[in-house]
C-alpha cells in the first residue's frame, strides 16, 4: 500500500497534521505566530549546512531551528521589541540560508522543494521520520497539556500551582523545532507556519474548550492536507501550496461561520 | 516551624532594587495584609513566595509540601482560547464535578459553571479567581487586590468568605490590598511596605507608627477614623507628611 506515492503523500499529511494541531492551538493562544516563523524560515539554513556536511537533512534542520528558537526566546525582552525581533531573525535566517545554499557548488538542489514542500516524493524513509515526529509532539504535548494551559493562562498562577512556566515554554519550544523539521517534506520552508496557524484559528469560533479546539483544528488540518492532496492532483497545481489555499477558504467559511453565529446568540438574547 | 519564613530578603528587577531586607514569617490561621503605596513592591512580594521572581540576597524557606493559592491582581485570557469556567476551575488538577459545584457555590456564582471565563463581568471572574485558589485546599493563601471590581456587598461577601476559610482550612492568608478600613478590621496583623518594612504588629500599633503616619499621610481617611478615639494621632510638625492615597481632606486637621 505505501508503494503509492500517492498514499505516502497522504499518510504524511496526516501526521504533520496531527502534530501540528494542538501545537498550532498553543502558538495561536500565546500569540507565538510570527516565532513559528522565525523557527521555519530558519530550517533552510539547516538544509544548507545539512548539505555542506552531508548531514541528514531532518538533523540538520531541527538542530538549526532549535538553536534559532533558543536565540529568539533568550533575545524576547532585551530591548527590541518582539514583533522587530523576529521580523530580523526570521528574514536573515532565511536570506542567510539562501545564501549558503548558493555556496553549494557541485551539489545540484531543487531549492523549490524546500520552499513549498514536495510532499509526492516523500519516501518510506520520510514517513518513518514523520511519523516517529509527529508520535513525539502530540505525546509531549499531551503529557504536559494541563501544566502547559496553565502556564499559557498566566505564569505566576501556574508557578503558585507549582508549575515551572520556563520549562513549558521549552517543551514547546522543542516541540515546534520538530514540528519544523517534519514539516519541512509537506508544505516547505514557507509555509509550515500556515499549517500550524490556520486550522487551529479555524477551529476557534466553534470550541468551547481548550481540548475541543484542538480535536478540531486536527480534523480541519487532515481534511486540507487530503483535501488539498486530492486537489493538486486533479489541478496539476503545486501540493504545499495547494493544501494551505484549501486551509485558507476552510478559515473563511469557519470565520464566516462565526460570526453568524454570534449574531444569531445577540439576537436571541435580546 | 514557621509556614514561611522570609529572612533579609533583597529583590532586584532589571537592575532595580525592588525589596530590601524583608523579614517576615507566618504561621498557620494568620491573616496578614501588606498596605503600602504605588510601587512599594507588595506583588513582587507575593511573586517572590511563589518563586516567580529570584530573590538576590536573603532566604525564603517555605514549609516543605506548603501548597499555595495564588490569586492575581489581574488575570488577562487571550480571547483565542476557549476556556469555560469549570475547566479553568480544573487547571492544573482535576477535581470531581461534586467539588467544583460546591466550590462555585460558595464563591456565590453557582450558575456560572457552563459560561465562557472571558464573558464574565470583573467581579464574577475576581469571585472564580478565588474558587481556584481554594480548590488546591492551600496552606496558604496569597491575594493581591483581590477585592477589586467588586462591590460593596460582594467585597463584604469576600472578607465573610476569607474568615470562613481560614477557620475551616485553617491556613494562613497574606493579602495585598487597598481598603485599609476593611482591611484593617479584618487582619491579624499588618505591614507596612514602602521597598523595607516600615512598621508590623497589629492593626492598632500600624495606624499608630510614625513610618506608617509618614507613608499614608497623618490621616487616612476611614481606617483611621476607626481607630482614632484610642490613639492621639497629632503629627509631629517637624516631619513632613507626602500626601496620602485616598486621604480624605475634610478630616486633615489636626
Amino acid at each position: 500500500m505505501l508503494d503509492d506515492f500517492l498514499v505516502r503523500a497522504a499518510v504524511a499529511g496526516f501526521g504533520v497534521a496531527l502534530a501540528a494541531a494542538p501545537l498550532g492551538c498553543f502558538v495561536v493562544w500565546r500569540r507565538m505566530a510570527y516565532f513559528g516563523d522565525a523557527t521555519a524560515h530558519a530550517a533552510i539554513l539547516g538544509v544548507a549546512l545539512s548539505l555542506l556536511f552531508s548531514t541528514s537533512i531532518f538533523a540538520g534542520v531541527l538542530v538549526v531551528s532549535l538553536l534559532m528558537a533558543t536565540l529568539v526566546s533568550l533575545l524576547s525582552g532585551r530591548g527590541y521589541a518582539m514583533d522587530t525581533l523576529l521580523g530580523v531573525m526570521a528574514h536573515s535566517a532565511l536570506a542567510f540560508g539562501l545564501v549558503a545554499v548558493s555556496f553549494l557548488s557541485g551539489v545540484r538542489i531543487d531549492l523549490m522543494a524546500y520552499l513549498f514542500g514536495d510532499i509526492l516524493a516523500v519516501g518510506k524513509g520520510d514517513l518513518a521520520i514523520i511519523g516517529a515526529g509527529a508520535l513525539l509532539v502530540v505525546g509531549m504535548v499531551g503529557w504536559r497539556w494541563s501544566a502547559l494551559l496553565t502556564a499559557t493562562l498566566d505564569e505566576d498562577l501556574a508557578q503558585a500551582s507549582g508549575v515551572d512556566p520556563r520549562r513549558e515554554q521549552l517543551v514547546l519550544t522543542l516541540s515546534l523545532a520538530v514540528v519544523v523539521a517534519v514539516a519541512l517534506k509537506v508544505v516547505g520552508v514557507l509555509l509550515i507556519a500556515a499549517l500550524l496557524i490556520i486550522p487551529a484559528a479555524a477551529a476557534r469560533p466553534f470550541c468551547r474548550t481548550p481540548e475541543a479546539m484542538a480535536l478540531l483544528a486536527a480534523v480541519i488540518g487532515v481534511a486540507s492536507t487530503t483535501g488539498g492532496l486530492q486537489a493538486a492532483y486533479w489541478l496539476d497545481t503545486p501540493t504545499g501550496p495547494t493544501i494551505v489555499s484549501l486551509a485558507a477558504i476552510l478559515f473563511a467559511l469557519s470565520s464566516l461561520a462565526g460570526q453568524f453565529k454570534r449574531r444569531l446568540r445577540v439576537s436571541r438574547s435580546t | 516551624m514557621h509556614l514561611l519564613s522570609i529572612d533579609d530578603l533583597h529583590v532586584a528587577l532589571g537592575g532595580r532594587t525592588v525589596l530590601e531586607g524583608i523579614d517576615l514569617h507566618l504561621d498557620r490561621g494568620e491573616i496578614v495584609t501588606l498596605v503600602g503605596p504605588n510601587g512599594s513592591g507588595k506583588s513582587t512580594l507575593l511573586r517572590a513566595i511563589i518563586g516567580a521572581v529570584r530573590p538576590a540576597r536573603g532566604r525564603l524557606v517555605r514549609q516543605p509540601g506548603l501548597t499555595i493559592g495564588y490569586v492575581p491582581q489581574r488575570l488577562a485570557i487571550d480571547a483565542t482560547l476557549p476556556m469555560t469556567v469549570t475547566r479553568f476551575l480544573n487547571l492544573p488538577h482535576r477535581h470531581s464535578t461534586q467539588t467544583v459545584r460546591q466550590a462555585l457555590e460558595q464563591a456565590g456564582v453557582p450558575s456560572l459553571d457552563r459560561q465562557q471565563v472571558t464573558d464574565l463581568s470583573g467581579g464574577q471572574f475576581q469571585r472564580i479567581l478565588l474558587a481556584r485558589a481554594l480548590l488546591e485546599d492551600p496552606d496558604l493563601l496569597l491575594l493581591d487586590e483581590a477585592t477589586q471590581g467588586l462591590d460593596h456587598r460582594g467585597t463584604a461577601d469576600f472578607y465573610r468568605q476569607i474568615a470562613s476559610v481560614r477557620r475551616e482550612l485553617g491556613c494562613a492568608v497574606l493579602m495585598v490590598s487597598h481598603e485599609l478600613h476593611v482591611v484593617m478590621r479584618a487582619s491579624d496583623r499588618v505591614v507596612c511596605l514602602n521597598r523595607h518594612v516600615c512598621c508590623q504588629g497589629t492593626p492598632e500599633r500600624v495606624l499608630a507608627s510614625p513610618a506608617y503616619q509618614a507613608l499614608f499621610g497623618p490621616d487616612t481617611g476611614d481606617a483611621l477614623a476607626l481607630y482614632r478615639h484610642a490613639h492621639d494621632h497629632a503629627p509631629s510638625s517637624g516631619t513632613p507628611a507626602p500626601p496620602a492615597a485616598g486621604a480624605n481632606s475634610l478630616e486633615a486637621t489636626p
